[in-house]
Order: structure tokens, then sequence, then C-alpha cells
């Protein structure tokens, strides 16, 4: 190794990551002022242990028990639906993605100036299938925001842990949808899927009972900038794009 | 054996055992929550925290490998749901750095800057400013650098939890240890 090991070097050595550990180490032994740089940081990581953090008792496991077993109660049917019948499967909306993508490739660089009419036949329909796909997830998104708008009705305590199940189906998916509309440059798409998920992320992870006043919080987020109506029009219009007849093989919305 | 009655719990948690979970979530609560309070630096968070990955926990316990460490698959579920829980925070607070827990005095009080003769306080002393450096750290350098250093996650698996590529993920961890190393300095001039 030729020159003095970086404190990036010494830290990655010692998490077991650096690339050539074996080059580090011998320098380490002919070297006082890296061996001493060693030294220095790994004290300070061991200081670094010593943090303030709050003490809990015996009795805390009790304590999380009795908050989290109202939570594994069986999933809650919505709209006669469970969490899982009501998310697409995961592997499922992959596979969707994937076979735009590779609809895409074989666009982008097709074998002959012009491709086969039965290529870009192929390819509108993978690509209406995603687009059938995400209007179908806006549209059970819309039914939880609903549900979720109107969760409580004015009690004290609202138990919310059926509609964040819901939530957390739906996130998964959303991601992947949503990645796959910023690299197909459908900017208006991934805008709508973006908020959406900040939404979902925060009910997933918040709390699952909620106080009348976290609830008229969370309706607010929901209603404002227009999220519930946001996404109520862009499933409209996925719909209505995948009704179009003879639809161009790379259709956008409108912004 | 704690492992050995982790497996055993578990596999009787996926038939439908309530009491065995129960006993999964009492052995582990208590470092969950240190987990989730090093992350979250807020004890109401952190408790946020510790509900929801024993909950999601015991959802995906069917996706669980019965070979590997029940407290290690759950410990990654825990920081996942800590960091959902500071990117929510970040978007509100736009990204204004955490304050110390007011309820939480140790990390409140500020280090005192004159050497100090009694060790304890000095321990105290170390305490709070690795408290205070903690909180400073933006939501993705604490999470990647207690994900690294806590619980030994490599680098790429920190990359794929935080939605980060692998030079992202180390800088954010170097980020992390050199802002707590300068915040750690004048303990060191003290104590030399
Ligand atoms: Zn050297």
């Amino acid at each position: 190794m030729n020159g003095h090991l970086t404190e990036e070097d010494l830290l990655l050595l010692h998490y077991g990551e650096l690339v050539d550990a074996e080059a580090a180490e011998r320098h380490l032994l002919a070297c006082d002022a890296c061996s001493a740089a060693r030294e220095a940081l790994l004290g300070d990581l061991a200081a670094l242990e010593n943090d303030a953090i709050p003490e809990r008792g015996d009795d805390y496991g009790a304590a999380v028990w009795a908050r989290v077993q109202p939570g594994l109660r069986p999933p809650t049917r919505l709209f006669g639906m469970t969490p899982r019948q009501f998310a697409m499967p995961a592997a499922m909306a992959a596979t969707i993605v994937l076979a735009f993508f590779v609809g895409r490739v074989t666009h982008v660089a097709p074998p002959s100036p012009t491709p086969p009419p039965q290529i870009v036949e192929r390819e509108v329909v993978r690509e209406r299938i995603l687009v059938v796909a995400v209007g179908d997830h806006l549209e059970k998104s819309r039914m939880v925001l609903v549900e979720l708008s109107h969760a409580g009705n004015g009690k004290r305590k609202v138990n919310i842990a059926a509609e964040q199940q819901w939530a957390e189906n739906l996130l998964a998916n959303n991601r992947l949808y949503r990645q796959t509309a910023v690299r197909a440059g459908e900017n208006k798409v991934a805008s709508v899927l973006d908020d959406l998920e900040r939404l979902l992320v925060e009910v997933a992870s918040g709390p699952s009972e909620l106080t009348a006043e976290e609830v008229a919080t969370l309706r607010k987020r929901i209603d404002s900038g227009g999220l519930l109506f946001k996404v109520k029009v862009l499933g409209s219009q996925l719909r209505g794009r995948e009704r179009a007849p003879g639809h161009d093989a790379s259709p956008k919305v409108i912004s | 054996m704690r492992m050995e009655d982790d497996a055993a719990d578990v596999t009787a948690a996926r038939g439908g055992d309530e009491d065995a979970y129960r006993r999964l979530v009492e052995r582990h609560s208590r470092n969950v929550f240190r987990l989730a309070y090093r992350m979250t630096r807020s004890e109401h968070d952190a408790e946020d925290v510790v509900q929801n990955a024993f909950i999601k926990a015991f959802r995906r316990l069917e996706h669980f490998e019965s070979r590997s460490n029940f407290g290690t698959w759950l410990h990654r579920i825990a920081a996942n749901c800590a960091y959902d829980v500071l990117r929510t925070q970040k978007r509100r607070q736009r990204e204004e750095p955490l304050e110390p827990d007011p309820a939480n005095p140790e990390a409140r009080a500020l280090p005192s800057l004159g050497p100090s003769p009694d060790r304890l306080a000095e321990s105290a002393d170390v305490r709070a400013r690795v408290a205070r450096a903690m909180s400073r750290l933006s939501p993705l350098e604490r999470s990647a650098f207690v994900m690294r250093h806590d619980q030994g996650l490599s680098i790429r698996e920190i990359g794929v939890a935080l939605g980060l590529d692998t030079s992202a993920t180390k800088h954010s961890i170097f980020r992390a240890v050199r802002k707590m190393r300068v915040a750690l300095e004048p303990v060191s001039e003290v104590a030399s």
C-alpha cells in the first residue's frame, strides 16, 4: 500500500469492509502514525457506545405486550377482502413492471429501423397491463384514504390497525410503480405516487391507536394538497388511457 | 439458552400460540427499545417503533427463516420502522436537527467543558456528548451508523434498507463518525 491510511480506510478496516485489508494491516505494522490513528479511532468508537438511553424497568416487556397484543388480531376485511387479497401480490406487480421494461428495451434498440408491427403491438399490450395495474392500485389506495379520513367519527380513541395493514400492503407496490414511472418519464404519475407513498409510510409506521386530534391531523394531511383528489383524477385518467383504442405506445398523462 | 427459547417460541407462535409470541415480546422489548431510541432520539417515537416492530414481525413470522437469529431479524425490522419514522419527521421538520428529548434530562444537560476530577461525572459527560452528537446527525447518517455499528449490517445491506447506493451509504457512515469524533474532541483533551 502506498501512502498512509485515511480515516475512511481505518473505519472500513475495522468493520471488515476494506477491499485490500491485508495491505492495510501490513502498512499498520510498519507505520507508527497510522497505528496511532487507528488506536484513536477505536477509542472514539468505543466512547460512542456510551450513549444516554433512558432505562426501561423489568416490567417493560409486559407493558409492551399489552400494547402489541390488540394489533395481532386477525386482519379485518375491508370491502369484502382481506389485506392480502386487497393489494396485488408484490411478485405479480414486479413481473408486470419487468415485462414493461423488457418491452421498452426492444423498442429503444430495434434490430431494424422500423420494428415489425407485432413487436409494437406486444409493447402496447405490456404498457396497457401496467397502466391497468397502476390504475387499480390508485383505486385501492383511494378506498383506504377515504376509509382513513372517516375513521373514528368523533370517538376519543381510534384504532387504525386494519387501515395500517392495508397501507403496508399497498406500500411495496407503490414504491415499485413510482420507480417505474420515474424511469419511464411519467413525471405526473411519479409525483402523485410519491405523495401517496409518504402518506402510506406515515400511516403504516405510525401508532395504531390515534387520538381524535391525531385523526383530524391525518384527515388534514389527506385533504391538504388535494391528495385524495389527485389520486382520484389520475386513477380515472389511467382508466381512460386503458380504454382509448389504438393509443400510441408511449402515451403520457397531460399535466 | 435464549436463542433456543426463541426458536421454540417462534415455531409455536407461527402455529398460532399467542402466549409464545408474548414471551418473545417480553424477552426482546428492552433491546428493541434501546435500538429504537438510539435511532429516533425520542422516547415517544421509540415506543411507537417498538410497538410497530413487534406487530410487523408477527405478521411476517411466516417469512422468518428458522435457522437465523430471531433477535437479529427483529432488530432489522425495528431499524426499518425507526428509519420510516425519521423520514416522515424529516419531511415535517424540514431538515432541522432533532433536539434532544426533553424527557431525558441526561441528553438535555449541557456537557461541562471544564476538567472534572470525578470519573463518574466524566463518564456522564461523555454520555451527554454522545447523545447530543447523535441527535445532531441527519436521519440518514444516524440510521446508517446505527445499522453498521450497532447491528453489524454490511454496507450493501444498509444501502438496500435505506435505498442508497454503496458509495452514498459509505459516505453517510463516514460523515456520522466524523461528526461524532469532533463532538468528542474536548473530552479527549480533558482526559489527557
Ligand atoms: Zn501510515
